[in-house]
């Protein structure tokens, strides 16, 4: 229970998100300012971000039975919020002439990252639920943002729509497992599950128990066999909304079931194993087999998370056989990889893009390199840490993958890893190549929308951080260390 | 520190070439020549010095990733002496023979070209295994550049085999590097990618074979050696020449260098173990590509396939391991670095000129631009292993120390120096000899050698007469090295040796 002042001191970032929204609801009420809208949700963002990273070094409680504040999940609040002011400032430009009203994008953004923070400082079954629906709810408002405007993204209700129903059978599913294991245990704390009862219902209850949870959260992260909505709701949702779908929707998740998997010692049954290296296997070729055959940016984009999501889960099974906490520091770190790359990949996009038109087929690429040579070192910097290529954070993050698996000695995984990222190489390479070709014609980027140097500033960043984390990795690599230790 | 100097000039002359296109599309090329040129001269403080017994000239220690005992740990002996000289040559000659072929875009192409320069330094360097891996990997994208802009008809598929290739090969390297640093871990009770440190990992037979297995397939892709070798005709016809001179004087020597730095002396019972198979895929490798370069018409394809021809004998020789094997892998390693990039740069000059490289179109060139024939024909001879030459040096000895490990493969593998000097002269023949043809191309640029070009070459022809008539100033260079190697794994090879 929440008794005094010292209990919600570690709750700051969370209040500051949810303040925010408040502020900037209130703000639209008073007087519709778009500028004003943006400008409250990124500062919000900004503050929440800081006053994260100042509480790392000394919060580390419970907070309620639902919340564990400590420094795992300040890192990712940190990382969660960073990234949300990102794709703010991404978005500002993008939805500037968008005939509609534009304001409450913001306000969805701000909702959808507060369950994002529950999510990654959850250890809980029902603050679980509460944070993946908050976040949930929220993208599918922002998947089907430019509904009315006549020029728009093309699909986003139909993307909207699919996710919100598969999302919701997704749910549903996690749901049932939970239910199935309160039936048992009377409590839904993720510790629980260790002391389901083997006896009586036996083995076969709990691993259908976790069978139920785990399919879910797979779904949610798009792992194969889980994974046909991806192309389609990435397809059709306006590019910052895809951006935050993929990196903050798919890495807050991804936190959940890295705790889940090791507080609830899922692994201990051999057939939890087998599932979820096969569903690892499964993502990271089906990810990288079906890229191949892709011409949409968007599309590449999903699939090749698809298999990103399968390396990770790589690590994840890793897990289970090693000592110490490789494992979880090669997750940690390598979350913290694809959330930089991806947002700079889209952050990319969506800069020469906006609602009115957007340019996600690779052939529109074509020349990028010496029209807009700056724009294009970026994007290739990104996609050659999307593929791995040292000087990038993406390559110190495969090594990390790459260490928990010899150190777990998952063989025949490292092979389809070797195996999927080389399959990767060819659809990097070849939007790469795209960029590299003579323009035939120059036809102007951005129809619609403003230019905005902020945009290209949060670039400069992301792609700073890509180079010192690929090159001086050392310092982050101690933080990822710390906070690991915490799982 | 001079290492780090060395590296720096040619990454920092990268970007200054970059930012002067700005100023004039001229500057690039001057500033990328002055870059390799400088490295050349600083590199000459490290030729000849004194190393008091250690095999090592200089080394560099610094703290890098803690987290996994990764240092930035970089060191050079007489071999990596030998290795850098080549490449800062070659580096030159690569300047030059883009000087005039390469018009669009060149600040980006120099910074490419001197990236890669770069690269291949650190890999000749590095003595802590990441950073080795770090450097492999990082001279492959500005090597992908250059093929995938400035290549020909088909160099987005070059470009893209090329880099598959390599890289995938790569990752199996890299997995090996993890499970021996894993392995040092288990035994020592902490993580070290350091080459000293790896050198005392003791694993179990089976696990060194397959770690070592990680290593070779990486190297032999990029040497090539069959059956990795397909991705070489592909990446050479389609590069510009300047990144055939580097890719096959320089890039390839890496693979070998690999061989002989890491996959040997790092897991010496497994080598042994594997040497007659390795000694086999070299023979496989020198009669198979010699065959399949004697069946081109696309010339620069021919070439392509000679070297892959003659780095079997660099296999050889190092799997054979004793020293005048190893001597005559090294000088090999040298002798062709030249020829090739020679024969190259002369497919490439005749590809400029006609545009065309197909031999069947080309004949009686000998008569329109006898220079050009001439400089042909030296470096024919000198491929084909004629002694007075560097090459004839290099692959005399290594078949010499070959017959020691193993009489039938060197006999089956002498067999390609008739093969060699088939295909040199059926080509010098068809191109150069004859009645002149122009009915297919267009003529009027077939212009003689530049005195420019002129100097290019004959820098390359006193470089191989040099080591052909007085190999010893070479030999003495990486003598150190190789005995030390030879003593940290000469125990075994004394027991198995005879086996083989």
């Amino acid at each position: 229970m929440i008794t005094s002042f010292n209990d919600l001191l570690p709750l700051m970032p969370l209040l500051i998100v949810t303040a925010t929204s408040v502020v900037a609801m209130l703000m639209i009420g008073i007087r519709r300012s778009y500028i004003a809208t943006g400008t409250i949700t990124i500062t919000g963002l900004l503050a929440a971000t800081l006053v994260a990273v100042s509480m790392m070094d000394w919060t580390n409680q419970q907070v309620t039975p639902l919340l564990i504040i400590d420094q795992y999940s300040l890192l990712f609040t940190v990382v969660v919020c960073a990234s949300a002011m990102v794709l703010a400032v991404l978005s500002f430009p993008y939805f500037f002439e968008l005939d509609d009203q534009r304001e409450e994008y913001f306000l969805l953004l701000t909702v959808a990252t507060i369950g994002a923070i529950v999510m990654v400082s959850s250890n809980h079954f029902v603050s679980t639920v509460l944070g993946l629906e908050t976040l949930s709810m929220s993208l599918y408002g922002m998947i089907a943002y430019p509904l009315h405007s006549a020029k728009s993204a093309k699909f986003p209700l139909e993307a909207s729509v699919k996710y919100l129903v598969l999302s919701a059978a997704a749910s549903g599913f996690i749901l049932f497992g939970m239910a199935l294991i309160y039936a048992q245990t009377g409590t839904l704390s993720f510790a629980s599950v260790r002391e389901l009862p083997v006896a009586g219902l036996g083995d076969g209850y709990t691993i259908v128990a976790l069978l139920m949870v785990v399919s879910g959260m797979a779904f949610k992260l798009s792992l194969a066999p889980f994974h046909m909505w991806t192309p389609d709701v990435y397809e059709g949702a306006p590019l910052p909304a895809t951006a935050y779908l993929a990196t903050i929707g798919k890495a807050a998740m991804f936190v959940v079931l890295l705790r889940f998997i090791q507080i609830s010692e899922a692994l201990s049954f051999d057939s939890m194993v087998t599932v979820l290296t096969l569903i690892a296997a499964a993502s990271m070729l089906a990810g990288n087999l079906l890229a191949l055959l892709q011409n949409n940016l968007k599309r590449i984009l999903a699939y090749s998370s698809i298999a990103h999501m399968g390396y990770l889960l790589l690590a994840l099974v890793a897990g289970h056989y090693v000592t110490g906490t490789i494992a979880v520091e090669a997750i940690t770190f390598y979350l913290i990889a694809y959330m930089i790359m991806s947002l700079g990949a889209f952050g990319v996009a969506s800069i020469i893009s906006s609602s009115e038109k957007e340019f996600d087929s690779v052939k529109e690429y074509r020349g990028l390199f010496w029209r807009n040579p700056l724009l294009a070192t970026t994007f290739i910097a990104m996609l050659l840490s999307l593929a791995g290529i040292p000087l990038t954070v993406g390559f110190i993050g495969k090594f990390y993958i790459f260490l928990s698996g010899v150190e777990a000695g998952l063989w025949v995984l490292l092979g389809v890893l070797v195996l999927g990222s080389g399959i990767g190489l060819y659809y990097y390479l070849r939007i790469i190549y795209r960029m590299f070709m003579p323009e035939k014609h120059s036809q102007p980027y951005r129809v619609g929308g403003v230019e905005s140097v902020s945009s290209y500033a949060v670039l400069a960043i992301l792609l700073f951080l890509l180079l010192l984390f690929g090159i001086y990795p050392a310092p982050i690599m101690s933080i990822v260390a710390a906070a690991s230790a915490f799982i | 520190m001079i290492l780090v100097v060395l590296m720096s000039i040619l990454f920092l002359g990268g970007v200054l070439a970059w930012l002067s296109e700005g100023l004039d599309s001229r500057f690039p090329r001057v500033v990328a020549l002055a870059a390799v040129v400088i490295d050349l001269l600083v590199m000459m403080a490290l030729v000849g010095a004194d190393t008091e017994g250690s095999s090592w000239i200089v080394q560099l220690n610094a703290q890098w990733i803690p987290r996994f005992g990764i240092s930035f740990h970089l060191a050079a002996d007489g071999l990596s002496v030998l290795m850098m000289v080549l490449t800062a040559f070659l580096g030159i000659i690569a300047v030059g023979s883009a000087w005039d072929e390469i018009t669009e875009r060149t600040g980006f192409f120099y910074f490419n070209l001197l990236w890669t320069l770069a690269g291949v330094i650190g890999v000749f360097t590095a003595l802590d295994l990441f950073l080795f891996f770090f450097f492999w990997e990082v001279m492959l994208i500005p090597m992908y550049f250059i093929i995938a802009i400035w290549g020909h008809e088909n160099k987005n598929y070059a470009a893209m085999k090329f880099f598959i290739f390599t890289q995938v090969t790569g990752m199996f390297m890299l997995i090996s590097i993890l499970a021996l640093a894993y392995f040092h871990y288990v035994q020592f009770g902490w993580f070290s990618f350091d080459y000293f440190d790896l050198l005392k990992v003791n694993t179990s037979s089976a696990i060194e074979m397959w770690i070592m297995l990680g290593f070779f397939v990486a190297f032999s892709t990029k040497l090539p050696s069959f059956p990795f070798h397909s991705w070489l005709p592909d990446a050479h016809s389609q590069a510009p020449t300047a990144g055939s001179v580097i890719l096959a004087g320089v890039l390839l020597k890496t693979g070998a260098y690999g061989l002989i730095r890491f996959a040997v002396p790092l897991f010496p019972e497994a080598s042994m173990q594997f040497a007659p198979f390795a000694m086999t895929l070299a023979v496989i490798s020198i009669l198979y590509c010699a065959k399949v370069a004697f069946a081109q018409t696309d010339i620069k394809r021919l070439i392509a396939y000679t070297s892959i021809s003659h780095m079997g004998f660099v296999v050889l020789g190092i799997y054979a391991w004793n020293e005048q094997a190893l001597q005559g892998a090294v000088m090999t390693m040298l002798a062709h670095g030249l020829s090739a990039a020679a024969l190259f740069m002369l497919a490439g000059g005749l590809q400029h000129r006609i545009h065309t490289r197909d031999m069947d179109h080309m004949g009686g060139f000998w008569a329109k631009v006898p220079r050009l024939s001439f400089v042909a024909l030296f470096f024919s001879i000198a491929a084909l292993g004629m002694p007075g030459l560097g090459n004839f040096v290099g692959e005399f000895l290594a078949l010499l120390g070959a017959f020691q490990a193993s009489i039938g493969l060197t006999v089956a593998a002498a067999f390609g120096l008739i093969f060699a000097s088939v295909y040199s002269l059926w080509v010098i023949q068809k191109v150069f000899h004859g009645a002149y043809r122009n009915s297919d191309f267009d003529d009027t640029h077939l212009a003689d050698l530049s005195r420019r070009e002129m100097f290019y070459f004959g820098a390359m022809m006193i470089g191989l007469i040099w080591m052909g008539m007085y190999p010893q100033s070479f030999l003495d260079m990486s003598s150190t090295t190789l005995t030390n190697l030879l003593n940290e794994t000469g125990q075994l090879l004394s027991t198995q040796g005879s086996e083989l």
